[in-house]
Formats: structure tokens, C-alpha cells, sequence
């Protein structure tokens, strides 16, 4: 009886290890099931889903033109100070004064992509990139101005 | 038809006639450590670039393929940069015998190369008394590792070291045993003879069922003794971070990196001479045909073809298994193998007297 | 009794101090830089040969106060600082949240939310067991396994990625609902994962269930009675491999968990083996809820009407969710403000890992990474 439980034993030891083995094996002989990707050389064909959540940008159409009112809701809803809004006032036509936006500072090494800036903005103004290559050599490079030179808001946004 | 046999005689031939004996001794020897030492560096160097490769593919990725075509210099690229690390020596250690061990672990290595036959009468040293010298000489890399574990002033080194020397101290005797059954199949120690008896069929095939299992027990004690996961106990990174080399670094780290690549092919090829016939090609009894065609291969091919399949075989352990436990493995030695391949001796002792093996 | 140095002088390598002292002891440091410990957790362990005499967990290494922290976020923005706790369940971990400030406000949720918030925790619940597994078979020595269950994990956060706009950290929940509505390409993708998941299960137990190596190493070892799981606090896997009934998910149904039809698994064996059968048989059922839910995902609003600023009455709110290593409670005290006057979190791995000093007491070293593996520890979730 004992010598029937230890060659059982050895037996469905042996075969457990085989089928483990049979598993590898079949991968080693199938390379095409290799899911490695290549990444700098596959940038190409790398697809980021447009929800993709890599940096906050300023949104700027062909004239120059952002959305931004400095309205600070950004400032206020993001949970790690990571934007800093700078606001000037500007003087119109009419000789009144009014608020605008003078330099919109993100910094990215404070940013978790939390989106809360983002839901928070009236205008639309800024917006997600789909973009993570964001590694530089000087950490100050990490701090942005998001808003261009030379830029002024859009005619209507209030 | 190329041979490294004609090769060898005619430089003997050569340095005969133009030199007295003595400088032909002297001239043959530092031919043999030149070889040796180039046979280490590339077998490092194929054999770490062919576990990687295994590796990944296994574990469906590519593995290296960034330096040279294929990544075929990724292991030269290492090397290098270890060559260039700092080998620290930690504080407190005990300087000599930390120092001294990776060289003990690869002179060991380098020892046991002598008596494994390459190829059809590529030999270094011929001596008659091979399986013995290669089961005596393996015995003592662990001494080398007791020493770096020892040395190292570190309590995971220390039990890396402790648990190698359990192990391997163990796992010699189900290596030898299985040794011993096919020198009792050929009646010789001489790893040329053994060779050369299997002349009309490898021992793993003529020797039936016993030769089987002969063949397992050896894999698998081989595997631990070098070890090599799932036995790995002695580096278990894991559980001990790296054992019994967790305090080298640099060139010294390397030599131990490279001896166990090393111990690695020279088990497998001591396996390949046993049980598959080292150089001689696949021959089967009275098939002459086939027999010829499998004689236009090269016996270096041949020989290095069983060691790299058998390497391989070895890979797959690793790559598939977990690691077990300390006190696992020896259960698996001392309940399992050693009771086996003894009663495996005795049926093959049988056999080989009522000759019942073709 | 010796000094160290003068052991050093007497030609023994200080390393065996110890066990020349005379207890025959040998105190090692796993951690906090370690393989075994996923992280930053420390293990003073005292050893006598390879047979553990004890366990001191050390932490707060990677203490980052995100209960305090959360003191001065607003309702709004402490959700996102959860993500960071139990990484591998960050979806859950916000759920937790956002029940708990929804309970303040008394909000009513709308159904494709909650079903949308259960396919998210669900399909987490797998990534978070896919990754256990391939870690735990890592820790006992077997590489391959990782690989193939980060093959599986990695369509679960693409999946993530199209939905929620990120892999790991998703912040996709808030109070109220979830932040957009799912992907057109959801559905399919989440079939196409089941569909990829039920052919490649099988080589999970061929690889690592079945083996015999893999069976030794787990079973019996750091075996944790039910009594005893039950007065360490342990939750979740670790509870019910010990035969504790403890799935909040049946026990204090939230969303719309009451309604589902799924089984909640236990083993009584409680070892090692058990908490990896668990683990491995609700990845199964995670796979079956995702299957009843994903072609109801039921019309309308993701998001029920909220505030700009949320303000909670005063009171105290607690809400508790089965997050993949256990219970994650989170209460609230709320003054009545913008913030919360006092936060805290009860994390499962905590309370998992006070178990550990018991149950490995006695075994051998290379038993405390089985041990660890099936704890399913992460140690940022401990330390907060």
C-alpha cells in the first residue's frame, strides 16, 4: 500500500511538473504570441485613447485666441497647487476696467492628471493632451506657461 | 569532412618535429589554457545571451535585442560594464577568503573541464579515471560558496551559503549514483571509453527504463547542484535578496555569474557523455544507413548539439518552476531520489550482469 | 558576551555574532529595500537557523499622511488622494469615498452610475488579483507566471485607459456619479477581455495551481485560524480562506451589489493554499457579475445632479466597500464645512499584515514570502 501511495505520488508529481512545462514550452515555440512592444520605434502606431490624461494645455485657435477669463475655478479645484493663475487688467474700448488673464503657470511636476481643473473650467479653456513623454533634464523646464505670448481671450467669452 | 580531430594531430605532428618533447609539453599546455580560457568567455557569453532569449520567449517578450542584430552583444555590453564596476569589498568581511572565493568557484569550473571530450579525440586530458575526477573536482565549489557566504559579513550571504552547502552535499549522491549506474553499464571510468560504448546506441536507449530514469534523477540532482531553480536556495531573491553573493560586485560578482553558466554546460555535457554518447552521433543498432548519414555530421556538432538541448532542458526547469523549500528539497533528495536511483543502481547492476541491455 | 568589533578581531565575520552569543538567534532586516516586500515594509525577522522565531513590522516608510492631507481637500478633491492608498484598487478605494460624502449629502444615484461604478470595481477586482498572482508566483520563484497575468492585466487597464483616462490611478468617480460616461468601445472591449480571460485561464492552474512544487510550498503553511483571523481584524481573501464569512459586498450591500447573483467565496483551511483559491475562484466570479452587467448597463444620467461645492452636514458618516485585499472602511467627520474636519481609513492590508507575526511563527524563512504573497500586501495601503 505504501509503495502504491509513493509511485502514485511520484507519478502525479512528475506529471504536474510536465504540464507546467507544456505551458512554457508551447509559448517558446509560438513566437507570435510574443505581446512585447517596441516603444520608441512603435510611436507611430501608438494609439492614446482621447481620454487619455497626459498634460493640461491651453486651447488656442488660428488667431491666437484662448478661452481663458482667469476666473481662478482651476486654481481653486485643483488639489495640489498646481496652477497658478496670474491676472492683469485690461482696459476696454469703452474705457472700462475688466479682468483678464495675464500668465497662466502649471506645473507639471505638482500635476497628478486628476481632470478636476479640467471639469471645473466655465469656458473650456483648457484641456487634457494625450501626451506622457514628459521627462526632462532641468526640473525647472517642468513649470509652463500654458497661455501663449502674445495671446488674448476670445471675442464673446465671458 | 571537417574534424577537430585531424586538427589536433597535425599541430602535434607540427611542434614535434620542430621542437624538443619538453617545449612541445609546455607549448600544448598554454595552446590548452588559451582555449580554456576562450571557451569560458564565449560560453559566458552565449550561454547568458541563450537564457535571456529562452526567458523571454517563454514569457512571451523578445528579450535583448538593442545592441548588435538580435541583441547578440547584450551579454559583451554587460561584461563590460561590469569590468568597470568597483568590486567593493564590504567592512568587516573577512578580506582573504572573500577575495579568494570567486576564484576558487571558477578554478573548480575550469578544473572540470579537463577530462570532457569535445569531440572525436578533442580531449585535454584523457584520464582513466574521468567520472571519478569530474564527481570529486565538482564537490568542491561548494566550499567556494561557504567561503564568499562566510566572508561576506552578511547574514543573508550566511544563509545562502549554509543552505548551498546542505544542498549540494546532498545532491551529490543522487548525481553519483546515476554516474555510477552507466560505469557499471560500461564497466569503464574513462569518459572516452564510455563514449565509445556507445558505439551502437546511446545508454539512454539501450539501457531501457532504468537508464530513464538514471537520466531524470541526474538531470534534476545537476540542476540542484548547480543551483539552478527551481533549487535555486543559495540566491532565492526572494527570500535572500542574491545569498551567497549579495556582497560582490563588479568583475568578482561576474566570475561567479560566469562559473555557474559554466558548471551549467559542464554538468550537461558530462550528461551528454553518458547518457546521449557525447560525440557519437545517433546510432541505431544494425541500421547502416542511417548510421552513415548520421556520421556526415561532425562529432563537435554532435557533441555540442546534446549539451545545448540538455542546457536547454535546463532552462525550461527554471523558467517554469517555482523555487522549493529548503527543507523540501532535502525531503526530495533523501525520500524521493536517493531511494529511487538506488533501487535504480541495483536493477541496472542486474542488468548490465545478465546483459540484458542491447 | 562579545562586541561585535571584537568578533570581528577573534577572525569570525560578524555576520554570525549572533549565533555565538549564545540564544542561537540571527535578527535580520528584510526590507525596507527587499524583493519580497513589494515596497517599503520592513520585517525585523528573528530567525533561529532557517525556523522564524518572530516578525516586528516596521512601518512608515512611505507614511505620506493622505488622511491629514484629505483634512484640507474639499469633498471634490480628496476622492483623487485615495487613489494613491491600495494602488492596485484605486477604483474602489474612490468608490469608498464617494458613498461615504454621498451619504453625507443623502444623493441618489442614478442606476447606469451604479452599474457603471460596479463594472469598474469588478474588472479592478481582477487586474488586482491578476496582479497578486503573478507576483505571488514570483515571490516563490516562478517568473513566467507574472508575464502571462500582466498580459491579461495589461487589456483590463486599457480598458481603463479608454474609459477613465488613466491606467492606474483612474479618479473616474465622483461624488455623485462617475466623472463622463463610459467609451462607445467599452462593452466590446470588456467582452473581448472575458473572452481572452476564459482562454487563458486554464494555463493559471496548469502553470501554478496544479504544480506539485507550487502546492508544497502553500499548503499548510502559515495556516491562520478562523478564530484568530477573526481577532486580528483580518478581511477580505485572508478572512474567507479562513472559513469568515466577511464579503461587504454580501454582508452590507452598496450599488446594487443585492441584486447581483454571485457566490462569496470561502475556503476553511486557511492556509496559504486557501487564500490563493480564494483569490483565484472570485477572480471567477468578478468574470460573472461583469457578465450580467455589461449588456444592462441600464439608459440614462452617470452623474445625479450635485452642487458646485459640496458641503456635508454635520455628523459623522462611515461606509465601508470590498476593495480586492478586504474591507476598506472610510468615516467622516464633518463640522459642516467645505472639508472634512477628521478623516480616517480603515485599510485591509493593516490589519492583514498584524496577522503575519502569527502565522509564521515557526515555519521557515522561504515560507514567509508564500505567507507574504497570499497577504497580498501593499504597503502604501498601510501606511497611508
Amino acid at each position: 500500500m505504501f509503495i502504491k501511495d509513493y509511485i502514485s505520488d511520484v507519478y502525479k508529481a512528475v506529471r504536474s511538473l510536465l504540464t507546467g512545462m507544456k505551458t512554457t514550452g508551447k509559448y517558446f515555440i509560438h513566437p507570435g504570441e510574443i505581446i512585447t512592444q517596441q516603444y520608441p520605434e512603435n510611436r507611430d502606431q501608438l494609439h492614446l485613447p482621447e481620454r487619455f490624461r497626459g498634460e493640461v494645455v491651453m486651447i488656442h485657435d488660428e488667431n491666437n485666441e484662448h478661452a481663458c477669463t482667469g476666473c481662478t475655478a482651476c486654481e481653486l479645484a485643483c488639489p495640489n497647487a498646481t496652477i497658478k493663475i496670474i491676472t492683469k487688467f485690461d482696459i476696454s474700448p469703452e474705457g472700462k476696467k475688466k479682468k483678464a488673464l495675464d500668465t497662466f503657470i502649471y506645473h507639471l511636476e505638482l500635476c497628478t492628471m486628476c481632470n478636476l481643473c479640467i471639469q471645473a473650467c466655465p469656458t473650456d479653456a483648457i484641456k487634457m493632451a494625450q501626451n506622457f513623454e514628459h521627462s526632462v533634464y532641468d526640473r525647472s523646464k517642468l513649470t509652463k506657461k500654458l497661455n501663449q505670448p502674445g495671446s488674448k481671450i476670445k471675442e464673446g467669452v465671458e | 569532412m571537417f574534424s577537430l580531430e585531424g586538427l589536433t594531430n597535425s599541430l602535434q605532428q607540427w611542434l614535434a618535429a620542430n621542437f624538443s618533447a619538453g617545449w612541445v609539453l609546455v607549448i600544448e599546455s598554454i595552446i590548452v589554457i588559451l582555449l580554456a580560457i576562450a571557451l569560458f568567455a564565449v560560453l559566458g557569453l552565449i550561454l547568458v545571451l541563450m537564457e535571456r532569449k529562452v526567458a523571454a520567449h517563454m514569457q512571451i517578450r523578445l528579450g535583448p535585442n538593442r545592441v548588435g542584430p538580435q541583441g547578440m552583444f547584450q551579454t559583451t555590453a554587460d561584461t563590460l560594464k561590469l569590468i568597470m564596476k568597483e568590486g567593493l569589498t564590504p567592512d568587516g568581511a573577512d578580506k582573504f577568503l572573500f577575495n579568494l572565493a570567486p576564484f576558487v568557484v571558477m578554478i573548480v569550473a575550469m578544473l572540470l573541464l579537463a577530462p570532457i571530450a569535445f569531440a572525436k579525440n578533442f580531449q585535454i586530458w584523457d584520464i582513466n579515471i574521468g567520472v571519478l575526477f569530474v564527481s570529486a573536482v565538482s564537490s568542491i565549489s561548494v566550499i567556494g560558496i561557504l567561503m564568499a557566504g562566510y566572508s561576506s559579513n552578511n547574514k543573508y550571504s550566511l544563509l545562502g551559503a549554509m543552505r548551498s552547502g546542505a544542498q549540494i552535499v546532498s545532491y551529490e549522491l543522487s548525481a553519483g549514483l546515476s554516474i555510477i549506474s552507466i560505469v557499471v553499464l560500461t564497466g569503464s571510468l574513462q569518459l572516452s571509453d564510455i563514449v565509445a560504448s556507445q558505439q551502437n546506441g546511446w545508454w539512454l536507449f539501450k539501457g531501457h527504463i532504468p537508464a530513464l530514469i538514471a537520466f531524470v534523477i541526474f538531470i534534476i540532482a545537476v540542476t540542484a547542484e548547480t543551483n539552478r531553480a527551481p533549487f535555486d536556495m543559495a540566491e532565492a531573491e526572494s527570500e535572500l535578496t542574491a545569498g551567497f553573493h549579495t556582497e560582490y560586485s563588479g568583475m568578482k560578482f561576474a566570475l561567479f555569474f560566469l562559473a555557474e553558466y559554466i558548471n551549467i554546460f559542464i554538468v550537461c555535457a558530462i550528461g551528454a557523455t553518458l547518457f546521449l554518447g557525447g560525440w557519437m552521433p545517433l546510432h541505431f543498432g544494425n541500421l547502416q544507413g542511417f548510421n552513415h548519414l548520421m556520421d556526415y555530421i561532425p562529432s563537435s556538432i554532435w557533441f555540442f548539439g546534446k549539451v545545448f538541448f540538455l542546457i536547454f532542458l535546463i532552462m525550461w526547469f527554471r523558467w517554469t518552476f517555482p523555487r522549493l523549500r529548503i527543507d523540501q528539497l532535502l525531503n526530495l533528495e533523501w525520500k524521493y531520489l536517493l531511494p529511487i536511483s538506488m533501487l535504480n543502481l541495483l536493477v541496472i547492476t542486474i542488468m548490465a550482469i545478465m546483459g540484458w541491455h542491447f | 558576551m562579545y562586541t561585535e568589533t571584537q568578533i570581528i578581531k577573534s577572525g569570525a565575520p560578524a555576520s554570525i555574532a549572533g549565533a555565538l552569543d549564545g540564544t542561537g538567534e540571527l535578527v535580520i532586516n528584510v526590507g525596507p529595500q527587499h524583493p519580497a516586500t513589494h515596497g517599503v515594509l520592513h520585517l525585523v525577522i528573528t530567525l533561529n537557523g532557517e525556523t522564524i522565531r518572530k516578525i516586528e513590522p516596521h512601518l512608515g516608510y512611505i507614511h505620506r499622511s493622505i488622511e491629514k492631507m484629505c483634512e484640507s481637500l474639499s469633498y471634490r478633491q480628496f476622492i483623487y488622494v485615495t487613489s494613491r492608498m491600495d494602488y492596485l484598487s484605486s477604483h474602489i478605494n474612490n468608490h469608498a469615498c464617494a458613498l461615504t460624502v454621498e451619504k453625507g449629502l443623502q444623493l441618489e444615484i442614478p442606476p447606469r452610475a451604479q452599474v457603471i461604478r460596479v463594472l469598474m470595481d469588478e474588472l479592478t477586482r481582477v487586474a488586482s488579483h491578476e496582479l497578486w498572482w503573478g507576483a505571488m508566483a514570483m515571490d516563490l520563484g516562478a517568473f513566467t507566471p507574472f508575464f502571462y497575468a500582466f498580459r491579461e492585466r495589461e487589456t483590463i487597464t486599457d480598458i481603463m485607459e479608454e474609459t477613465c483616462g488613466a491606467r492606474l490611478t483612474m479618479n473616474y468617480i465622483c461624488p455623485g456619479g462617475v466623472n463622463y460616461d463610459i467609451h462607445p468601445n467599452f462593452q466590446r472591449r470588456v467582452k473581448d477581455f472575458i473572452q481572452l480571460f476564459k482562454s487563458k485561464i486554464h494555463e493559471y492552474d496548469e502553470l501554478v495551481t496544479g504544480n506539485i512544487i507550487f502546492q508544497n510550498r502553500m499548503k499548510g503553511v502559515g495556516t491562520l485560524s478562523r478564530e484568530d483571523a477573526i481577532s486580528f481584524g483580518c478581511t477580505g481573501p485572508v478572512a474567507r480562506g479562513s472559513g469568515v464569512s466577511s464579503d461587504i459586498r454580501k454582508l452590507f450591500p452598496y450599488e446594487i451589489y443585492d441584486k447581483l447573483n454571485f457566490e462569496e467565496i470561502t475556503e476553511t483551511a486557511g492556509d496559504s493554499f486557501a487564500r490563493y483559491m480564494v483569490r483565484i475562484r472570485e477572480m471567477h466570479q468578478s468574470i460573472s457579475i461583469i457578465e450580467q452587467l455589461i449588456d444592462n448597463i441600464p439608459e440614462g444620467d452617470f452623474q445625479a445632479k450635485t452642487k458646485a461645492v459640496l458641503k456635508l452636514p454635520k455628523g459623522e458618516f462611515y461606509s465601508r466597500v470590498e476593495t480586492a485585499r478586504g474591507e476598506l472602511g472610510v468615516y467622516i467627520v464633518s463640522e459642516g464645512g467645505t472639508t472634512p474636519y477628521r478623516i480616517k481609513f480603515r485599510s485591509p492590508g493593516f490589519s492583514n499584515l498584524s496577522a503575519l507575526d502569527h502565522m509564521a511563527r515557526g515555519s521557515k524563512l522561504g515560507d514567509l514570502v508564500a505567507m507574504m504573497g497570499t497577504l497580498d500586501l501593499v504597503i502604501p495601503d498601510i501606511d497611508r
